[in-house]
Parts: structure tokens; sequence; C-alpha cells
């Protein structure tokens, strides 16, 4: 075991963890940050993504021991209130079915509103590619995109 | 290409206009669900609500959630009764309590149909009870009050609100009788409204099973024989046992549990483990091809059903058309992982998670631990996705088992590896189907199924085309296999359906009948013999009504040259759904870009919930028929994990354009009709655009298609 000091949403936190525990479980299991969730556990699903220094990364492919120099966003840090734009869309959208996949959703579509304002349906799709929603969420989340692009 | 002529709308083929609901009309304000205030003091009116002293009411919603949003939709039936304002009410998950609720189960559609008077009759006497505590205090007779959204009404216009009356009604008897509202007063079904969890949902919020957190838990990871068949001799878990957070480490039956302090201290240490496995019957894929091909032409089984003679019928034909079409295993594949909280060290035994037949889990745990049912407690967690999956409870009953044997409550959770391999699935399934063909008619058709464990035709012989052909036959055969297997949305008809409006493709083609007609008219032919014969379960006028409304909303026949469509019509589960597929060339290579599907659920209780439930379903049913594939080498499945079973994932979804009948019928459910229909609507378009049928899923291996 070793300690280690991450930043996540704008906190510092300091953790007991051994050097190859992968985040997710650091964030579910110690931090109690549960919004982040585990789907397979080899970067597949796009279930775990945080952002890591605002890029969408799947947090269940990040190992402790890499983990400390990243600024770390979970859904649980992505607003006050949930009143981010793609919150409010999700929303508006009724998106949701299950429901599970969809923070992993929301923190890659924040990370590509973030490098892109105004996305084309391409190229949502191509950057959803990587989060699976087992419900067909797929046409709406599109959709909530958009919205959130115009209302940003 | 246009297409030449087919059925007219109002034609000879009978029924009138089908008018589809506007979903735009259905709209309620954008507005995010206030944040309410808690009352003083709650009132516990019946067993679907209590009322707060503040008029806030709280509706438990008593099936499970699994996506299907009944935890919407059952309360705002409820709701609609009661009178009371949507923005006042809180909904809360309800836990097992089999002498308040009927039936808490999610599977089969069945929820809003099933629970639809239960539900209204909850509301309707809860408002009878508070109109008659407001006449009791004002000393006027109950008939002459009324209600206004969350306020009794007295005859000189007097008021007082749900919130005043909460207390004296709560007192009251309950009625025997209540008078329902006719469905033209309806002001919320109809109308509507978004996922309650919908804000939770998109902040992250613990609401599922793995969020589960207790104090004094510890987290569980099991190791299972990795091949069906497989027996566990004798395990070494000194590694393991050195792994930090390991706290313990136990055989139950064939299987080794590591608890640890955390998931990942569990499951690495999981991973450690030198298990000696030994076992024999080990199966494979290939055999089970081989013995199910020979199942197809069995005759030992009585049919399900018979009518005519099929063999004097094939006897007399100009030409039987033959047909097998196959599947594989599927795996259920929830986004979350089976997992389960079990505390089995107190008076009582705690279990709570994601299930979707909390009271049968109940009953099996009680056995196992050899405990009175009444000791034991049951609540449901909101699920990532069930499919069937969480109809069995393998894995509440192993944390059960797992908390008794270690003395500690324990959270235990699948890996992805063990949700895949130590799964329910879908069994491989073979159809063979044979249709005779005589002065341009069909004369007669034989079903044969061939399935891994069981038949589920024995459960469907009487939808279409029962009725519709006067020889008809179905008949299936099983093979006892060690791989467990069990119910996938919408069991068999997930690939029943697809082989059978495939086939009445095909079939269209031989007769040159444009396909929507030639089913149109089956259904025509179907009319008296689903009047005399009462165990024709599906309705030829509404199967006639959706397959007319999906034609007119597709555009069917008059697009553009290029534009390949396909019809396929089913129900299943007390609905009707008809789909047309669009699929386009590009660069020699198929794509399907469009679905549209007209569907027929009698009322439509909560629009928004039910288009978006009928889009999930059609992605489903695309996805798996176009990818999803599982297979066994010595009883070991194929794949375990994302990176080698393939799922439909966001530019593979095509558009979707959904039209629902206005109907004043009774509600059925949606949570799986959607999904059958949709494989053979895409293969029937795929044929158009390229001239190959397919008779195997998954697609993708059949013939190139662009995802
Ligand atoms: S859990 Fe990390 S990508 Fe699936
Ligand atoms: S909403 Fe269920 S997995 Fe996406």
């Amino acid at each position: 075991m070793a300690s280690y000091t991450l930043s996540i949403n704008n906190q510092k936190k300091t953790v007991e963890a051994d050097p190859d525990t992968p985040l997710l479980w650091v964030l579910r299991d110690e931090l109690n940050l549960k919004g982040t969730k585990y789907g397979c556990g080899i970067g597949q699903c796009g279930a775990c993504t945080v952002l890591a220094d605002g890029n969408a990364s799947r947090s269940c492919s990040i190992q402790m021991k890499d983990a400390e120099d990243l600024k770390i966003t979970t859904i649980e840090g992505l607003s006050d209130n949930g009143t981010h734009p793609l919150q409010n869309a999700w929303i508006k959208h009724d998106v949701p079915q299950c429901g599970y996949c969809q923070a992993g959703q929301i923190m890659s579509a924040a990370a590509l509103l973030k490098r892109n304002a105004s996305p084309s349906d391409e190229e949502i799709q191509e950057a959803m590619h990587g989060n699976i929603c087992r419900c067909g969420t797929y046409l709406r989340i599109r959709a909530a995109i958009k919205t959130a692009a115009k209302n940003a | 290409m246009k297409r030449r002529t087919f059925f007219k709308v109002t034609g000879a083929t009978g029924g009138g206009l089908i008018l589809g609901i506007g979903l735009a009309q259905c709209a309620e304000p954008e507005v995010r669900r206030k944040v309410l205030e808690m009352p003083e003091t709650w009132h516990e009116i019946n067993t679907y609500l209590k009322i707060g002293n503040n008029g806030v009411v709280t509706i438990y919603s008593p099936n499970p959630e699994i996506g299907q949003n009944v935890k919407t939709s059952m309360p705002m039936i409820v709701a609609e009764e009661l009178d009371v304002d949507w923005e006042n009410v809180i909904v809360e998950q309800a836990g097992l309590n089999t002498e308040w609720f009927s039936r808490q189960v999610a599977g089969g559609s069945q929820s809003i149909r099933k629970e639809w008077f239960s539900l209204r009759e909850g509301g309707a006497k809860a408002r009878q009870m508070l109109i008659n505590a407001a006449a009791l205090q004002w000393q006027v007779g109950a008939a002459n009050c009324t209600t206004e959204n969350g306020y009794v009404i007295g005859p000189d216009k007097q008021k007082l609100s749900y919130g005043e009356l909460a207390d004296e009604a709560s007192k009251l008897e309950i009625p025997e009788k209540v008078e329902l509202k006719s469905n033209s007063a309806f002001t919320k079904i109809g109308k509507n409204h978004k996922n309650v969890d919908g804000l939770k949902i998109a902040t992250g919020q613990p609401l599922f099973g793995i969020d589960t957190h207790r104090e004094g838990m510890v987290y569980v990871s099991v190791m299972r024989p990795p091949a069906f068949g497989q027996k566990l001799e004798s395990f070494d878990d000194k590694e393991a046992r050195e792994v930090n957070g390991v706290v313990d480490i136990i055989q139950f039956g064939d299987k080794i549990a590591v608890l640890a302090t955390s998931n990942w201290q569990a499951m690495k240490a999981k991973k450690l483990l030198k298990p000696k496995w030994s076992g024999n019957g080990l199966e494979n894929t290939a055999d089970h091809d081989q013995i199910l091909m020979g199942l197809l032409d069995a005759r030992e089984n009585e049919p399900f059903r018979k009518d005519g003679d099929v063999d004097q019928a094939f006897a007399e034909a100009e030409e039987v058309l033959t047909r097998v079409y196959e599947s594989p295993f599927l795996p259920h594949n929830c986004l979350e992982p089976m997992n389960f909280f079990a505390d089995a060290t107190g008076d009582k035994v705690e279990l709570h998670g994601p299930i979707q037949t909390p009271a049968w889990c109940r009953s099996r745990v009680a056995k196992i631990l050899d405990r009175p049912e009444e000791d034991i407690e049951v609540s449901m967690t909101r699920m990532g996705g069930g499919f069937g999956r969480r109809l069995y409870g393998d894995f509440s009953d192993e944390a059960a088992e797992i908390s008794s044997i270690a003395k500690r409550p324990v959270q235990l959770l699948f890996t992805r590896e063990d949700d895949m391999t130590a799964g329910t699935y879908r069994p491989a399934i073979k159809y063979k189907i044979e249709a005779s063909l005589k002065d341009g008619a069909i004369t007669a058709y034989r079903l044969s199924e061939a399935s891994i464990n069981s038949n589920m035709y024995g459960l469907i012989p009487n939808f279409f085309p029962a009725g519709a052909i006067p020889n008809l036959e179905v008949r299936g055969h099983k093979y006892d296999s060690n791989i467990t297997t069990g119910a996938w949305r919408a069991p068999y008809t997930n690939f029943l359906a697809y082989a059978e409006q495939s086939f009445f493709d095909e079939l269209a083609d031989r007769l040159q009948k444009d396909p929507i007609d030639l089913r149109i008219e089956l259904l025509e032919q179907a009319k008296p013999a689903a009047e005399a014969d009462e165990k024709i379960e599906y309705s030829p006028e509404r199967m006639q009504g959706v397959l007319k409304l999906v034609a007119e909303k597709s555009e069917y026949g008059t697009k553009a040259s290029d534009v390949y469509q396909g019809v396929s019509a089913y129900y299943s589960h007390n609905t009707h759904v008809a789909e047309i597929a669009d699929v386009v060339v590009e660069n020699g290579t198929p794509r399907v870009v469009k679905v549209t599907c007209a569907v027929d659920c009698g009322i439509l209780v909560n629009p928004i919930a039910a288009k978006n439930q009928v889009e999930g379903g059609i992605i489903d049913g695309i996805g798996h028929a176009m990818y999803g594939e599982l297979n066994f080498d010595n009883g070991k499945p194929s794949a375990d994990n994302f990176n080698r079973y393939r799922l439909i994932r966001n530019m593979e979804a095509p558009e979707i354009d959904v039209h629902f009948v206005d109907s004043k019928l009774d509600p059925t459910g949606l949570g799986e009709p959607s999904l059958p229909p949709a494989g053979g609507a895409v293969a029937n378009a795929l044929y158009r655009a390229t001239g190959k049928r397919i008779y195997k899923q998954p697609f993708v291996k059949e013939l190139e298609v662009l995802g």
C-alpha cells in the first residue's frame, strides 16, 4: 500500500492504495463517489469515464501510480446542482433508460464539447463510440449533445 | 424503382383510417422537477401512497425498475385517480410486500397491463377517503364534494387541501368500491412525464445495487467453474490471502468467494487463486448445431397446435418452400453486472439489490438459509438493465449464502467476465419453416423448433399465422444441456419473429405479392378464425392497423429508388408492432439508415417514455440480430468481455421514427414488443438491397453490412 494525493473535483484527496489499483475503484470504494460506474474494467464500455486534465478517460484503466498528476473531474463534480448544459439537455430529452451508462456518456460528451463547441453529427457519433448503452438510448444522447452545444 | 401498388388504406381489406397519435401534442412544460419541502408528518392513506401535512404526496412504485420506466408510469396512474399535482409527488420504490402488492415482478412486459386497475383503484380510493374526511368536517354529503388538483371542493366551493385532510383521512376505512375516471377525463395519462430519477441519474447519485454501501460490509468476488460441467476439486489460496485487504476466502459448493475491504482487492486476489477443476460432459457449439438440426425433423412430441392436414396439403402443392433459421446463445450483458447485498448475520436477513423477481428471491433464500420467509426482507434498487437476466437470483442466493457462512454483511459483485461466463443465456435455437403454395395461395404451414433446454413455442402456438392458414402444424423438441439458459428480453420471439417474418417475405416474393399486401390478406383470412377460436391471441384487425400506419408513415413504396425497405410485423406480450427498415447501399455495402415503427399498445400512458422504450427495443433488436453471438467450446463461453463480444454502439444506431395507434383500449406493455420485429425488418430490407437472404444470426457473419 502507498499513499496517493489526488486532485478530484477541485479537491485534494489522500488515499491509501496499492499502486496497481484502478482509479475507478478508488473513486467508488475509497472516496464514495459512486457516480462513476464499472461496466467492463478493460476500457471497452465507457461507463467509468471521467475527465482527466479535461480529456475523456476510462478510470478503470488509470492506475493509482499514474493518477497523481491528473486533474480529475467525475460526474459529481461536473457542475453545482446538476446544471451543466449537458445535464439540462439530458433531462430535457429524457435520455436515460436504466440510467447506468449515463454518467459515462455525459462525461464523454463534456470532453467533446470542451474541445469542439458545435460538433457535427458525425463528430458526435465518433466521440461517443466508446460508450456502450445497453438500453439503446443513442438517439437521444445525440440530440441532447446538440441541444447542450446550442445552450452552452 | 417505384413499387407496384399494394393495399389501399380504406380498401377491400377492411378497417378504416388508422390514426396515429401526434407525440408533439403530448408535451408538458419544460421544467425541472422542483425540490419539495418535506412535511412534518406523513399519513399513510393506503398501500400506494402517503400524504404529508403540507400536501406533498409520496407514491410507492410497486414493481422493480430495470429501465422500462415503470417507476414513473405506475405512480402516474395512481396520481391520475388521486387528482394531485404531479409536481407535488415524490416517488419511492416499494420494497417487497406481498401483502400489499400482487405482482412485484419486472417481466413479460406486464407491469402496466396487469396493474392498470389496481393502480387506479389505489389512487381513487385514497381520493375518496380525502373526500370523506372533508365531508365529515363540513357535515355535507360526500357525493356533493369533488376534487381539484390536491384539494377537496365542497358544495359551497369551500376548499381543503389534501395536506390538511391527510391525518383525518388516514383514520377512515378504505372504501370497498370506488368509481374510476372515464378515459376522457384523464389529465395525466397520455401526457409526457419525464423519468422521475432523471436528475439523479444525470448527476451520478447512488441509485443502483452496485452503489450499495453499509457500515461493516465487505466486498466479495466469486470464482466459479470456468466451463459448464466442471466441478471444483481443490484449490490453493495461499497467494490470494496475501493480497492487501483480503479478510476471508471460503468455499461454497463448487465456488470460491474472496472477501475483501474493496472490490478491487477482492478481484485481484481472486485471480491469484489456484483451483483444480475436473469435469466431463463438456459441451460444444458444433455438437449442438448437429443435434438441433436433427431435432428439427423429430416427430416424437405432439404438435403444440394442429389445424387441418399439412401432409396432404404439401402432397397436393405446386411448391413447398423450406427454410431453416439459426441463432446462437446470447448473454444478457446488462451494463450493471450482477451484484447483491446480503446481511444474514442478524435476526432478520436483509437482501438489497437489483432483482426482477423479489418474491421468488425471498422464497429461495429462505430455503437456502433454512429460515422462515418472514425473517427475510427484500428491497429493490434501480437496476442497470434487466433483459431477463435479473429474473434469476443466482447472485442474491450466492450473496445470502456467503454472508451466512462468513458471518458478515457482504456486497457481491460479478466482474464483467463473471457476468458473461456465468450467464443464464438465451438458448441457441433453430427453426425449420415450411409452407406449401397452390393457386397463388399459402395452403399449409409447418414450423419446427429445436432448442437448448426448453421449448418456448409451447407458449405461443396461437400467435400469427395460426388462424390465417387452413393447414398448420407447430411443434418443438429440445436438447437438455448443462449450460444454464433462461428468458432473454422477448424470450424466443426475439429470434422467432425474424425467422417467421423473413419467411413470409420470401413467400410474398414467390407469390409475386407485395409483402404488406400478403400480410394484410392473411390477416383478413384470419379474422373468422380469430372470432371463433378463443385461443388465438393476436388481433388481426390491430395487426392490420399497425401495418397500415407504418406503411403510411414510412412512405412505403414511394421512396427514392435507392432506398430499400423491409417489412416486419409481430405480436408479442399483448402488443402489436410493425416496423419498416430503410437500407441504402454505400460504395457497394448496405447500411440501415432508418426504422419506422407503428405500435398498438392500447391507451398510451406516458408517450415520451413509450417512445423511448420502443426506440431502445428496436436498437437492441438490431444490435443483437447483427452482432450478437456466444458459442461454447468444451463448456467454455467464447467471449468474456466486450473486447470479444460486440454490442451495438452509437454510430450504428439508425434514425427511428415511432408512431402509436390512437386507441381507447386498456394499455398493454412495451418492455419487449418492439424488439422482435426489428431483425426481420432489417433482414428483409437487406435482401431488397443486396438480393441475399440471411438465414442465420448474427447477420454480420453472413453479409457485409456497414454499422
Ligand atoms: S469500466 Fe472502464 S471502460 Fe468499461
Ligand atoms: S441507459 Fe441503460 S445502459 Fe444506457
